[in-house]
């Protein structure tokens, strides 16, 4: 019997995400919010593993209300239970506060085996959330897992991704691992799964609930301060000339006299 | 136009659509050209639990009816026809059990295709019993508590891969269409094997097969009703299962002129989108206006159906012609709006013209259709 956390996050949907130019911030009015896309990989990962092992699977997540949707898509897979980690002190939160309070989140649940991530989040791209959470909670941490080859005697044996290829490493329960989208390909929800999703309660923890340092939480316990967010330069398009290589020569230098 | 669907249907709705887009589009092309069976996409809907929507909760369902299966059907269709028709086939040989089999039966066989674990097939079809379904050949001869099945049928959806076939059979010749008589055959009894699988203009990836009997030994538990109703047994299952060929043919319609309304957004002709042509416009002013009519005719035929009210092989029969004419008219104006590239196999569009088809001419021609509709049209004029 293993218990199985999974970190998720809402995100903007990432096909359809627009810059304000002037004021260098994402425009989120009409975007859709989504699961953080790796986070799928991280959920379906966890029901495979219950499927073999037996468990319980609990997904949690950290962000306002409206988060809530994510948690009953999680459990319309297959996912037991839904906790949201919401609270205005948490609001303003870089990588570093964010995985101080899911790691606390994570403790106030009770015993736990396995933690589970998506390698990163599509909006922030960092891939430090789930790293930092391991080091809160002093475990081990697997990061970018393509395969889990075995889980026994108290023990994980995985498939890692780097760059020229793969390397297999073990590590001691409990330990947090963060997967790619090599790992599996997530299953389609359930009528009966959306059903149940609609009814099942969700657990809410608030910064009351948790064992913390006020002074670490939110934008006041964050190291990081983003200074600005801009959209790269457009890149010009480029111009292509066909024909004989003297007709080419002649334009190209056309060309550059002109820029002159 | 808002249906006014229930939460439950809206969840169906979109989890049709979510296997649609994820699942079955991306095969779509593929298993057009090599006429391959999508077991995946049954499992990705039998794990989904779609198989059940119309089936009682008793054996496994959701406890809807035509409309859920019209709901999900149509989503399916819009991604590829054959794809989807392999799922409403399987519904067309589970709805004679579940309207005419008993207790025993039904407990049976439902739970199995309510899960999608097991697929169904109805075959009436032969040579030469098309239209007129009083010429079948095939044979059923009682021998103590069971009957033995000589003959064949042909152009069965689903023949083959299916685990549970609804056959008619003649069981008295000589009383011709009452003679005939609805039996459950399993796949892998003894004497029952497959012909010819058909290469078909669309819906390429549906199964279409013979069907051999050769002294096949069936049960006498295995007749539905009773003997010689297998004529009023096919009646009643295609006067509730014709709604779910108008909304394939629908989704076919849906499908392809989404489609062509992205085409003509991004299609530019004389400096322009090609949708900001008058001549384009009114084409897809057309289209999306007979589709909506088309639909509002099936919603309703399929609730009508749902809440047992009165005779509905009339409705169920005019839904199943208006929209599947409307989805050869419509696809084959879509591959108008796409000009030269809509006829080539690399563009999307064709396909959903060669799926059309068939929703003209399966489970009851329209000629056919247009006999019922005026056949009860009549009949009702007479009694006022």
């Amino acid at each position: 019997m293993l218990n199985i956390v999974v970190c998720i996050k809402q995100v903007p949907d990432t096909t359809d995400v627009k810059i304000n130019p002037k004021t260098n911030t994402l425009i989120r009015e009409g975007v859709e919010s989504i699961m953080n896309p790796f986070d799928r990989y991280a959920v379906e990962e966890a029901l495979r593993i219950k499927e073999q092992h037996e468990g319980k699977i609990t997904v949690l997540t950290m962000g306002p209300p409206q988060a809530e949707s994510i948690l009953r898509e999680a459990i319309s897979m297959g996912v037991d239970e839904g906790v949201l980690l919401s609270d205005r002190a948490f609001a303003g939160s870089d990588t570093w506060a964010t995985s101080y309070t899911l790691a606390n989140g994570i403790k106030v649940l009770g015993k736990f085996d396995i933690i589970l991530c998506g390698k990163q989040a599509a909006d922030g791209d960092t891939a430090q959330v789930g790293p930092g959470i391991a080091v809160h909670l002093n475990i081990p941490q697997l990061t970018y897992v393509k395969k889990i080859e075995k889980i026994e005697d108290g023990k994980v044996t995985v498939e890692r991704l780097i760059e020229e290829g793969y390397e297999v490493i073990e590590a001691s329960l409990p330990c947090l691992m963060t997967v790619v989208k090599e790992i599996n390909e997530p299953r389609i929800p359930s009528l009966k799964g959306m059903m149940k999703s609609k009814k099942a309660e969700i657990k809410k923890i608030s910064a009351a609930d948790l064992d913390v340092k006020a002074e670490y939480l939110g934008l006041d316990g964050s190291p990081t301060q983003v200074v600005k967010i801009f959209s790269p330069p457009q890149r010009q398009k480029g111009e292509i000339f066909e024909g004989e290589v003297s007709d080419i020569v002649e334009k190209i230098s056309g060309v550059i006299k002109g820029i002159n | 136009m808002d249906y006014l669907l229930t939460e439950e249907q809206k969840m169906m709705q979109d989890l049709a659509r979510k296997i649609a887009d994820e699942k079955i589009r991306p095969v779509a092309k593929e298993l057009d050209e090599t006429c391959k069976f999508p077991y995946e996409a049954m499992k990705v809907l039998a794990d989904s639990d779609l198989f059940g929507v119309y089936l009682p909760e008793e054996y496994g369902g959701f406890g809807g009816g035509v409309f859920e299966l019209c709901l999900v059907t149509e989503e399916l269709s819009k991604a590829c026809g054959g794809i989807a028709v392999c799922y409403a086939a399987s519904a067309l040989g589970t709805l004679p059990i579940l309207i005419m089999g008993n207790d025993e039966q039904k407990k049976k066989y439902l739970p199995d295709l309510a899960s999608g674990k097991k697929l169904a097939a109805f075959a009436v079809t032969e040579p030469e019993a098309g239209s007129d379904a009083s010429a079948i050949q095939t044979t059923a001869k009682k021998e103590g508590d069971h009957y033995l099945l000589n003959g064949m049928k042909h152009f069965i959806t689903n023949g083959e891969v299916a685990d549970t076939y609804v056959v008619i059979a003649m069981t008295n010749k000589a009383k011709g269409a009452r003679g005939a008589t609805a039996f459950i055959v399993e796949k892998g009894t003894k004497g029952f094997t497959f012909g010819k699988k058909e290469d078909k203009l669309g819906i390429r990836a549906s199964a279409t097969s013979e069907l051999v009997f050769n002294d096949c030994k069936v049960p006498a538990e295995n007749i539905l009703g009773k003997e010689g109703m297998g004529f009023i047994a096919t009646m009643r299952t295609f006067d509730i299962s014709r709604p779910g060929v108008a909304a394939q043919a629908l989704g076919i319609a849906q499908g392809a002129l989404d489609l062509t309304v992205a085409y003509a957004m991004q299609r530019r002709q004389f400096g322009k989108a090609i949708s900001s042509f008058q001549g384009i416009q009114f084409m897809l002013a057309d289209m999306a206006t007979e589709i909506e009519a088309a639909r509002a005719l099936v919603y309703s035929t399929a609730r009508m159906i749902d809440a047992k009210k009165g005779n509905v092989a009339g409705v169920s029969a005019m839904s199943k012609m208006y929209a599947s004419d409307v989805a050869m008219k419509v696809t084959v104006d879509c591959i108008q709006v796409y000009g030269g590239y809509g006829y080539m196999k690399d563009y999307p569009i064709e396909k959903y013209m060669r799926d059309a088809k068939i929703t003209q001419i399966y489970e009851g021609t329209n000629q056919i259709q247009r006999n019922i509709i005026a056949a009860n049209l009549l009949k009702e004029s007479r009694k006022k």
